[in-house]
């Protein structure tokens, strides 16, 4: 063990940002010092604060180090690495030194994540010398497969790809499906925009993935498994592929593992780029080389799946958790959570809050604290409004639900769900309406249009959203909306379109006043919708340089150079936003309409 | 990779058919599918070529029309959109001399729109082949741009 450690964030993010430079910089400033023998730099997979990054960690005293350049390499290592003093400059908020000492981390608890910036993802000797692959080897050497069932079903371990399934419920249904062969299926394809929990346990700790698959396959009785990825994701693709080949080198997959009779093997399938995919009937099609299309279900992929063959398909997160059910065994994993939500849930922190990035909490903890204690709040001089949980399927919940626990059932009782784990914090800078609207032309593109309820449905009510953030909405309107959402709820083939109205639902039962705001005084109160506001020239920014005047293609821009503030005549105004565009000094303003046309 | 080495990488099944597709596509200069790679897959998974063009449409990541030799994406998930991806277009629009769904005269780069790229971290956020490249400014956009014109 060398004196002192380096963990360097190789997560998406934070090599977007530079991680890799700030590596190379940290080398030859180490080489520089002749620390070399005395320094071991280990790339991990994301710690979590993206936004921060690069960041970094130095152990043994677990110095955390943020937004860290390539020239701050020569101080870290005079500083820090020679002389044993932090550079106190580069850490978070020029805090505290220590993650637990941040509220940030001291807040969460990570089970799934716990490996990730913790381990070299691309070596399995890292993951194996904090118990990776013990829990297989119980399972092989000590275990019947229906005692692994029977121990994930007392865990309570439910789906996180979604609809929160009874994992031990669906293993016993595969495993009870039909006759061999079945298959194992790993969902990768996280399709929810705002969630990257899934890349990034893929991307950090790889093996828990694999490892969960093949417990997952003896419980089952298969011998082959796919995971199935987004092509968007190439360096998950990659990390993936090194793991498996260096599984199978040690025999922890392949033919006749830990020298038992049980074989399983693993194939990587990509994703070409349709949201839908992330259905498991139109996932079946799309791994057998077929337009990745729903089918109606029953019967389910329990019974008929891949090739026709009983298959089990689970989530990223959910295989990436079988490995703490058996090794601290089902009563200490359900010991964590709410009394139908057990364990842990990746949530992909964003949106209005000051800390943002990927975060792991116990099922039950409130929306209070995920957003106020780990986010920390909304930022100075902004007002808190709602939280989108669950993407497109999802819903928001206002201010007074802060309170309501996170888990499958609360979130779903006030017409939010719990989704794949994105959660995004909105302040009052948000039209709810323009962002229902927003969530809904996703879906809209996104339906794959094999059946009506979808294809029709989400086209009307994005049609009734264009009209009203237009100011041409009437009221009838808000009812027309509710009814269309619930005949596709009823009626829709799979999920993508029983689900899609759910952002128009919820923010027409918390936020109606903002809808009936924008219908009956053409307004919209938080200044978004380009036809609904007025614009306005703050007197004390303006320095009369003219260029709004200059912009505005109706003459509604009024002033002349050096002769004081600037106004807009809001008769002749149509609304273009030229002048907002063009200020440079900020100074034209948009403010929600007062009265009707 | 010439396409007969393609061909071989897989089993003549009509599971091995979207990696496949994948890896013809790659074969061509402007990263897309010629009528003939589509006859190729189709005889050598053994399905009907209706089939193949079926999924070929499909899937967004497939092309019949030529594209550059980078293809850069746009990420317009709500992360993105709220955190600025609009001026990050305008600023591609620019650089680029090409809108969304055109390729630059120079055959260099394709502009287009994806889904979440899953990099909200860093929104608002584009990928340019493999490379994820966050938080968009005009000038970072400037910078990847040039950086890819150069040859990296
Ligand atoms: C439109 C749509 C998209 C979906 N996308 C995903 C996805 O990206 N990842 C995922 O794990 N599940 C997704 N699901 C849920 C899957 O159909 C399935 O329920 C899940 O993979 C089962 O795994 P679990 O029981 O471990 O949650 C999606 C469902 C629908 C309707
Ligand atoms: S990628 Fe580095 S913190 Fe997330």
């Amino acid at each position: 063990m060398r004196r002192i450690q380096v963990l360097v964030c190789s997560g998406t993010a934070c090599q977007s940002s530079g991680s890799e430079r700030v590596k190379r910089a940290l080398l030859e400033a180490t080489a520089a010092h002749d620390l070399l023998p005395e320094v071991q730099f280990v790339e991990t997979g994301c710690m979590g604060p993206c936004e921060l990054g690069p960041v970094l960690l130095v152990y043994p005293e677990g110095t955390f180090y943020v937004r860290v350049r390539p020239e701050d390499a020569p101080e870290i290592v005079e500083e820090h690495f020679l002389k044993g003093r932090p550079v106190k400059r580069l850490l978070w908020a020029g805090a505290a030194p220590k993650p637990q000492e941040i509220p940030f981390f001291a807040r969460q608890k990570k089970v799934v994540l716990a490996n990730c910036g913790v381990i070299d993802p691309e070596r399995i000797e890292e993951y194996i010398a904090l118990g990776g692959y013990e829990a297989l080897g119980r399972a092989l050497t000590g275990m019947r497969p229906e005692d692994v069932i029977e121990a994930v079903k007392r865990s309570g371990l439910r789906g996180r790809g979604g609809a929160g399934f009874p994992t031990g419920k669906k293993w016993e249904l595969v495993r009870a499906g039909g006759p061999p062969p079945r298959y194992v299926v790993c969902n990768a394809d996280e399709g929810d925009p705002g969630a990257f929990m899934d890349r990034a346990v893929l991307e950090g700790d790889p093996h828990a993935v694999l490892e969960g698959m093949a417990i997952a396959a003896y419980a089952v009785g298969a011998g082959q498994g796919f995971v199935y990825v987004r092509a968007e994701y190439p360096l998950a693709i990659r990390r993936l592929e090194v793991a498996l080949a260096q599984a199978r080198k040690l025999g922890v997959l392949g033919p006749g593992i830990f020298d038992t009779d049980f074989s399983f093997d693993v194939q990587i399938r990509i994703g070409a780029g349709a949201f839908v995919c992330g259905e498991e009937t139109a996932l079946i099609a799309s791994i057998e080389g077929r337009r990745g299309e729903p089918r109606p279900r029953p019967p389910y992929p329990a019974t008929s799946g891949l090739w026709g063959r009983p298959t089990l398909i689970n989530n990223v997160e959910t295989f990436a958790n079988v490995r703490h059910i058996l090794l601290g065994g089902p009563e200490a994993f359900a010991s964590v959570g709410t009394e139908k939500s057990k364990g842990t849930k990746v949530f992909a922190l964003a949106g209005n809050v000051r800390n943002t990035g990927l975060v792991e909490v116990p099922m039950g903890i409130t929306l209070r604290e995920l957003v106020f204690e780990i986010g920390g709040g909304v930022p100075e001089g902004r007002e808190f409004k709602a939280v989108q949980i669950g993407g497109p399927s999802g819903g928001c919940l206002p201010a007074s639900l802060l309170d309501v626990p996170v888990d499958y059932d609360s979130l779903t009782q006030h017409g939010a769900i719990m989704g794949s784990g994105g959660l995004i914090v909105l302040d009052s800078s948000t039209c709810m309406v323009n962002m229902a609207r927003f969530f809904l032309e996703f879906t809209a593109d996104e339906s794959c249009g094999k059946c009506v309820p979808c294809r029709v449905g989400t086209q009307m009510m994005l049609g009734i959203l264009d009209r009203i953030v237009k100011g041409e909405g009437t009221p009838e309107d808000l009812p027309r909306l509710e009814e269309i959402g619930a005949a596709m709820k009823a009626t829709a083939l799979c999920g993508l379109g029983q689900t899609a109205p759910n952002p128009v639902l919820s923010t027409l039962r918390y936020f109606r006043d903002e809808y009936e705001a924008h219908i009956a005084r053409r307004s919209c109160p938080a200044g978004v919708c380009p036809n609904l506001v007025r614009y306005v020239v703050e007197p004390e920014l303006c320095r009369s340089c003219d260029a709004c005047r200059r912009a505005c293609p109706t003459g509604a821009a009024q002033g002349a150079p050096r002769q004081g503030p600037y106004r807009i005549v809001d008769e002749l105004c149509i609304r273009c936003g030229a002048c907002f565009d063009a200020c440079p000094f900020g100074a034209v303003r948009k403010l929600p309409r007062e009265e009707a046309r | 990779m010439t396409k007969e080495a393609v061909l071989a990488r897989y089993p003549p099944a009509p599971e091995a058919l979207l990696a496949l597709l994948h890896d013809l596509q790659g074969t061509n200069p402007g990263q897309y599918l010629l009528p003939e790679d589509l006859e190729l897959a189709a005889r050598h998974v053994g399905l009907p070529l209706s089939r193949v063009r079926d999924a070929v449409t499909f899937y967004s990541m497939f092309s019949l029309r030529p594209r550059g030799r980078h293809i850069v994406r746009l990420c317009v998930s709500p992360h993105c959109h709220v955190a600025g991806a609009w001026s990050a277009l305008d600023e591609l629009r620019r650089a680029l001399g090409v809108d969304v769904g055109e390729t630059t005269p120079d055959g260099l780069f394709t502009l287009e729109f994806t889904s979440c790229l899953g990099a909200c971290g860093v929104a608002p956020a584009m990928m340019v082949d493999d490379e994820v490249v966050g938080n968009l400014t005009p000038e970072k956009v400037r910078a990847a741009i040039a950086r890819y014109r150069e040859g990296r």
